[in-house]
This record gives C-alpha cells, sequence and structure tokens, in this order.
C-alpha cells in the first residue's frame, strides 16, 4: 500500500522535471498525448481491469467530453474552465442512464452492447454537420487560461494535462486501496459470492462506469482546449480498441501499469515510422507476444523482474514467510 | 427464527421450488438433503434474495424479508457460503475475510470490532493466519473451504447457510470443518441451515433434517429418525434395500 504511494511520489517528480530534458518541440508534443492517453487507460482500467467490465465504446465517451467542451466554447462562446465541467457532468449522466441496462449484460454482450454504443456515438459525430462540423472537424476551439496566462504551447500544454492526469492516478489508487476496490476486484472475481457479500454489484458496476466515463470526457476536454481542433476520427472503434490494448499491455488492474501500456501505445507510432503502413503488424504481434509470455502486462513483466533482481537471500526469508 | 411459508423460486425457466415451507429455530443446526438438482441451493439463493422467490413468504426473526436486497438480508445477519466456496482467487486471504465485513466497514465505529473478528477467525482456523498474504486461488480446497466460512462469519451472522460444504473434500477435513460448525453454535450460538449431499455426515451434525426432491420438500424430521428411515437409507445412504431388509 505505501509502496504505491512511494511510487506514486517519484513518478510525480519525474514527471514534473520531464520536459526540462527536452526544451519543448516535438518530443514534448509526444509526451502531452502520453499524458492524455494515460489518463484514459487508468480510467478504463477501473472498469476493465478493477470491475472486470469490457468497454468498446469508451472512445465515444472520450468524444463526447471533446465535443461538448469544443462546441459550448467555440460555438457558443463559454469559458472552457465552465465548460470542461459542463461536459464531464453531461457524459456522467450518459453513463449512468446507459449502465443501467448495459451493464447487466456479460462478456461478449456487453462488448458488443458497447461497441454499438461507441458506433452511433461516432455517426452522430459524422452527421450533425451544423453542430459539429461534421467529418471536416470543429474548429476555433479556444485554449485554457488562467488570468492572463494561457496554456498555449507544448510547455503549459504539458503542465496542464499532466496534472489532471496525475490527480486522476492518485484518485485510481486511493479507489483500489479502499473498501470499494477490494469490493470491484471481488466483482471481477465472483459476482454472485460478492452478492452474497452484500455488495451492490449491479450499482457498484454503473458507478464505477460512470466514473471512468467522466475521467474520459474531462480527458476529451482537456484534448480538444489543447488540439484548438477535434475531428471524428480520433473517436472511432479503433481508438476504442487502442484504449484496450493500452490497459492489456500495460497490466489490468495496475494503474502504473496503465501508464507503461500507454506510453508504449503513444511511442510506438513514432518509432514504427520507418515501416510506415507495416506498423499495425508489429501491433498485432506486440499483443500476441505479450498475452503468451507476459499475462500480467508490462506491470506484471516488470514486478517479476525486480523479484529476479533481488539478492536470492532475501527471496527465500520471503519465501518462509508465504 | 426462520420461516418459509410455501416458497416459489424460479432459476432461469426451471420452476426449481415448488411451494416449500420450512422453519429453523434459534441454535438449531438444520440440514437439507437431496440429490442435484432437487432445488437446494436455489432455496438458500432465495434466502439470499439472489434469486428472489416469485410467491410466498420468508420470515426472519419475525419480519418479512421477502422482497428485501441481497445487502439488506447479509445486514439483518444471515450470511451465506456459497456453492463450491467461490473465494476470491486473485485477493489476499485477509482482502477476502475484509469483504466479509464490507457492509459494516462502512461505519468507522465498527473498525475495532473488525479487527477482533478478524482475530476470531484466525484463531478458529489458524491456518488461514499462516497464509493471510496468500492469494485465495493458491490455498487447497480445505483451506479455501474455511476461507469461505470465515468470510461469511465477518458479517457477524446469526443465522449462516453453508452450501455444500463437503463438496470434494476429505473426510478428515470435513470432520474438522463439522467439528467447526458445531462450535460456533456452542459458543455464539449461531443457527445454521446446511444443504448437503453427504447426507450421513449432514444428518449425524444437524438436529433436525429435511429431504428434497425435485423442488419439493418430500419428508423431514429429527435427524435421528431421519436416519433410520428407510427410503432416506436408500436413496441417500447408499444402502441397498436388500441390507435394509437383512437388520
Amino acid at each position: 500500500m505505501k509502496r504505491d504511494y512511494l511510487l506514486f511520489l517519484l513518478f510525480t517528480l519525474v514527471v514534473l522535471v520531464a520536459p526540462l530534458a527536452f526544451e519543448g518541440g516535438y518530443l514534448l508534443n509526444v509526451l502531452v498525448f502520453m499524458g492524455i492517453n494515460t489518463m484514459l487507460a487508468v480510467a478504463l482500467n477501473l472498469l476493465l481491469g478493477f470491475a472486470g467490465q469490457i468497454s468498446l465504446g469508451h472512445a465515444a465517451f472520450f468524444g463526447l467530453g471533446a465535443y461538448i467542451s469544443g462546441v459550448l466554447t467555440a460555438n457558443h462562446g463559454v469559458n472552457p474552465w465552465v465548460a470542461l465541467p459542463i461536459a464531464a457532468l453531461s457524459v456522467g449522466v450518459i453513463a449512468f442512464l446507459l449502465g443501467f441496462p448495459i451493464l447487466k449484460l456479460k462478456g461478449h454482450y456487453l462488448a458488443m452492447a458497447t461497441l454499438g454504443f461507441g458506433i452511433i456515438v461516432f455517426i452522430v459525430f459524422n452527421e450533425t454537420v451544423e453542430i459539429t462540423g461534421g467529418p471536416s472537424g470543429l474548429t476555433g476551439i479556444p485554449t485554457m487560461k488562467i488570468g492572463a496566462m494561457e496554456f498555449q504551447g507544448e510547455m503549459k500544454s504539458y503542465y496542464l494535462i499532466w496534472g489532471f492526469t496525475l490527480l486522476t492516478m492518485l484518485l485510481s489508487i486511493n479507489l483500489d486501496h479502499s473498501r470499494i476496490g477490494r469490493a470491484l476486484r471481488a466483482i471481477h472475481d465472483s459476482e454472485v459470492a460478492s452478492r452474497v457479500m452484500g455488495v451492490n454489484a449491479r450499482f457498484l458496476k454503473v458507478q464505477v462506469f460512470t466514473l471512468s466515463a467522466v475521467i474520459s470526457a474531462v480527458a476529451g476536454s482537456l484534448y480538444a482546449h489543447t488540439m484548438t481542433f477535434v475531428s471524428p476520427s480520433s473517436f472511432g472503434f479503433n481508438f476504442s480498441v487502442e484504449l484496450v490494448t493500452m490497459v492489456i499491455i500495460g497490466g489490468l488492474g495496475s494503474i502504473f501499469g496503465s501508464f507503461l501500456g500507454a506510453a508504449l501505445l503513444t511511442f510506438l507510432p513514432e518509432l514504427l515510422r520507418v515501416v510506415q503502413d507495416y506498423d499495425i503488424v508489429v501491433y498485432g504481434l506486440l499483443l500476441i507476444v505479450m498475452t503468451m509470455y507476459m499475462p500480467k502486462g508490462l506491470a506484471g513483466g516488470v514486478a517479476s523482474l525486480a523479484r529476479l533482481l533481488r539478492p536470492a537471500k532475501k527471496r527465500t526469508v520471503d519465501h518462509a514467510q508465504g | 427464527m426462520l420461516r418459509l411459508k410455501n416458497i416459489n423460486s424460479y432459476y432461469g425457466q426451471v420452476h426449481a421450488l415448488k411451494n416449500v415451507s420450512l422453519h429453523l429455530a434459534k441454535g438449531e443446526i438444520v440440514t437439507l438433503i437431496g440429490a442435484n438438482g432437487a432445488g437446494k441451493s436455489t432455496l438458500l439463493n432465495t434466502l439470499s434474495a439472489i434469486t428472489p422467490a416469485r410467491s410466498g413468504e420468508l420470515l426472519f426473526e419475525g419480519n418479512s424479508i421477502t422482497t428485501l436486497s441481497p445487502s439488506r438480508i447479509v445486514e439483518l445477519g444471515i450470511s451465506q457460503v456459497p456453492e463450491g466456496r467461490q473465494v476470491f482467487k486473485p485477493l489476499s486471504v485477509e482482502d477476502n475475510l475484509e469483504l466479509g465485513a464490507y457492509l459494516r466497514a462502512r461505519k468507522r465505529a465498527e473498525k475495532g470490532a473488525i479487527r477482533d473478528d478478524l482475530a476470531m477467525i484466525y484463531e478458529l482456523f489458524p491456518r488461514l493466519k499462516e497464509r493471510r498474504k496468500q492469494m485465495a486461488g493458491t490455498l487447497s480446497g480445505g483451506e479455501q473451504q474455511m476461507l469461505a466460512i470465515g468470510r461469511a462469519l465477518m458479517a457477524r451472522p446469526r443465522l449462516l447457510l453453508l452450501d455444500e460444504p463437503s463438496m470434494g473434500l476429505a473426510p478428515l477435513v470435513v470432520q474438522e470443518i463439522f467439528r467447526v460448525v458445531e462450535a460456533l453454535r456452542k459458543e455464539k450460538g449461531t443457527t445454521v441451515l446446511l444443504v448437503e449431499q453427504n447426507a450421513k455426515a449432514a444428518l449425524t451434525l444437524a438436529d433436525r433434517g429435511y429431504v428434497m426432491e425435485t423442488g419439493k420438500v418430500i419428508l423431514e424430521g429429527p435427524s435421528g429418525e431421519l436416519l433410520e428411515n428407510h427410503e432416506v437409507q436408500r436413496a441417500y445412504l447408499g444402502k441397498e434395500k436388500k441390507e435394509i431388509w437383512e437388520r
């Protein structure tokens, strides 16, 4: 328990000083995206890794957050700091109402239902041209401001987004160590047994679904105000799958794992520029190899590596204690 | 303490409980025996509100609990040890036990009492204490059954529902578990409804028994009488007709 908070503290320090090594520019831009992806992966992990409920439509919540915030600010002149909570709240209400019927489904059926939701939202983004600008996107979204300071340019965007990402991670670590976190893991393993313990599984699943959607919407809103432009293609089925990949490759149920997964999948396209269109092949291979040899994801891999590197004597003592 | 009046329950489309009536007095150990598919587990799940009753009435300590939610039932003091143990395998032994006190843990004031109960469970099952940091999935079958019982006890039940605790366990382990059930009754006055396929062991432990067949209660009586009953001997105790006649 303490170890997670210590790790978080260390992680925060690294995040805070990292940009100084880059002096702005292209690589820092990648780190900004890494922050958004980490936030989204952590949010999805709460649902997928903790509660064990799949969502193949999480890009829709991200997109709804981005569009609600974007439309309110670009077309109606609302302050971005007001638009962000409005976006989060409206997406929360949508997820809550959607959650009740949809989370009664399990496994493949839940996957199909969330997939359907994602596709519907994607179509709405494309077809409501007067509001969203349709396939060509929505332009003129203002950046966030605090007083006279505008969050423009990589450096400021970086700190804005990573601030929210770190907050999300801290919240998730807290949740993980609470009795609610334990109950979510119990639902994941056996829903009937958890209900016999008095866990209101149905409602708890809806609550974590809503929380996950709200965090995704906040990420969406931040994305819109950082990019100042959004288009439907960023919120399609592909991105939903990419989010699931991040969570699984990172390690189900591991907060830092979600960061590793997000980091890898943000950096990989940059590295794979050389192989051009064949990057998708590398993704596929990566998923196969990871699930075969590292079923607990990057986080699990790092943990076993750490165990291997520890002095042998200490290991045997640990063993004796069970 | 507990009374079921003409309970009807459905498992999916199957009419699993047909006008079932039974009762338990405070401090009693009552067993429910019967073959696979007789409706024994459905009865426990109806009591826990996992498979709510379609008709009939459930009374617990004089109050109707027919329409209450599963969590409300646990709060009232009815705790189930589900069939096949169903411990939370990826969670540690201690986390499993803490989950048993999930509803109590809402109140800060209960914290100390939960600590004490945890110590009590470890005293009851010392092997769980040795393994408290271990993942529940790595325990042996007997240890998992102990954990499942310990987890149910963390809710401080006055009525404990046990679903086939002997399933897949060595006779010695079954004995140990039954000994604990008896001790619970003696020390805490816990009332127990025990569902079993191992009819002989169950009737030896229990004060009274009910025999179920295809959703109905077909026989009831004190354990001693049921053990002597020819029909029970033939169907559930594995005694051949010939053997019974020869005596």
